[in-house]
């Protein structure tokens, strides 16, 4: 069933809503990583520091879980984003 | 590749203070790298005056405790690079820095340095409402950022979101810069803050509106921008309650709600992180400050959000620690430093908001290994 704030913004990077990620956590997802893969909340140019927080809570309000439940997101090298050419160039 | 005695990630109160308290007890070649245009990280924003003792420097302003700290830095020959990001982290304890150059380019070298302090601070949570993402809602700290670095308003009608000192504090510093706070809004029953900060913003006319959130934020501005504000009273069940509805002209919404420890770093090298009530997720570390990768330590925000005195403090343990560790010092004098440093922390973390992080602190030392 839709909800209120379904078409609200969650990460605002993948451009990923509250209704899709219910949506990942109906589907299977318990953890921030889990609505990560399936959704790609988090994935983008401020790699889930903004989102991290958001997800936290909508996981911790669908599942009624805790923090150590809902986990912290997965982080990649680079934690920042940078150029090919400076990476290419990159003195070892 | 490039290599240091200590590489600190950081230039703000934390990370300066481990780098002086290093350099102070024999360390040589220490580099700290910040990813801003400017050293001494929250501290030039803070224009008030430190409260505590004397020791803690109080009645001192935080700007001019970062230009004192720059200076002894500079006495003490210590490396400073700025517009330069930690960007990886791999192998052992080798960072990947994204060197800023003097005509604004980047390059990217490595460095495996012998030891390391993270000192990466912390960022502001959002919330979310209907509107959050429209232009003209930011957090509160990047509005004093813009106030009290930048010296830009950051619009003229402000609705803060959060009573916790911050909240209190740049709506304070918000007005001071010309701006006008319509009000401050907080989900809790009572305010967070200091009553001081408080009764200065109150005594102002800016109503506190607690028990209350925020519904809905328009965005029908010039360029999109926040138009209008909508809060809505809570229930003791922090429910909205229909029917209480405010709606005022803002053009801008700060938000106060928190900070969050920078903790990529931490995670990239597999240090140990453990949720705590008090501060969030945060790196397991001793009372020397190492985490559970050797060589490897933590100082300030970035191991649970508090205040510049004991991020300076926790930078000087991590500093003494790094010091013992390359053996410019033995363990009992490192152990006498850490005592004095301790006693301060101990001072600084009492009544009612230190307390609590006193006892968070133990409660995340307590994870670390014993061998």
């Amino acid at each position: 069933m839709a909800r209120l704030d379904d078409e609200m913004l969650v990460c605002r990077c993948e451009e990923v809503t509250v209704g899709e990620i219910r949506e990942a956590i109906a589907q299977g997802a318990f953890d921030v990583v889990g609505v990560k893969r399936r959704t790609r909340a988090g994935m983008g140019l401020c790699q889930g520091r903004t989102c991290e927080k958001l997800v936290q809570q909508i996981i911790s309000q669908e599942l009624h879980v805790g923090p150590t439940e809902t986990g912290v997101t997965s982080t990649r090298q680079p934690v920042r984003p940078i150029t090919y050419g400076a990476l290419a160039e990159a003195e070892w | 590749m490039l290599t240091r005695e200590l590489l600190v990630i950081g230039a703000g109160p934390a990370g300066l203070a481990a780098a002086i308290e290093a350099a102070k007890n024999g360390v040589k070649d220490i580099l700290v790298c910040d990813l801003n245009m400017k050293a001494g990280g929250q501290l030039f924003k803070q224009i008030h005056k430190f409260f505590g003792s004397k020791e803690h420097n109080a009645g001192v302003r935080g700007i001019d405790q970062g230009v004192q700290m720059l200076k002894e830095a500079e006495e003490l020959g210590i490396e400073i690079w700025l517009n330069s990001a930690v960007v990886g982290f791999f192998g052992d304890k080798i960072a990947c820095i994204e060197q800023g150059q003097p005509d604004g380019t980047k390059k990217i070298v490595y460095m495996q340095p012998k030891t390391i302090v993270i000192a990466t601070g912390a960022q502001e949570n959002v919330v979310r409402f209907k509107g959050w993402t429209t232009p003209g809602v930011m957090g509160a700290g990047a509005a004093q950022t813009m106030i009290n670095v930048n010296r830009v308003q950051p619009g003229k009608n402000i609705v803060m979101l959060g009573t916790g000192n911050v909240g209190l504090i740049v709506s304070y510093q918000l007005m001071q810069a010309g701006c006008n706070v319509v009000c401050i809004v907080e989900a809790a029953p009572g305010i967070g803050g200091y009553g001081v900060h408080a009764s200065k913003v109150s005594r102002a006319g800016v109503p506190i509106y607690c028990s209350h959130t925020i519904k809905e934020v328009k965005g029908d501005g010039p360029d999109g921008r926040v138009s209008e504000v909508t809060i809505i009273g809570l229930d003791e069940k922090w429910q909205p309650i229909e029917g209480t509805e405010k709606t005022f002209e803002a053009d801008t919404v700060t938000l106060a709600a928190g900070l969050k420890p920078v903790s990529d770093l931490v995670k990239l090298q597999d240090i140990e992180i453990v949720f705590n009530n008090a501060f969030g997720w945060v790196p397991v570390h001793n009372d020397k400050m190492q985490t559970t990768a050797k060589g490897i330590y933590v100082a300030g925000d970035t191991t649970g959000s508090e205040e510049a005195n004991t991020a300076m403090e926790e930078g000087k343990l991590a500093g003494v620690s790094v010091a013992e560790e390359l053996g410019y010092i033995t363990m009992d004098e490192a152990k006498d430093q850490r005592d004095q440093i301790w006693d301060r922390l101990r001072g600084l973390r009492t009544g009612p908001f230190g307390e609590k992080r006193a006892i968070a602190k133990v409660v995340q030392m307590g994870k670390f290994p014993v061998d």
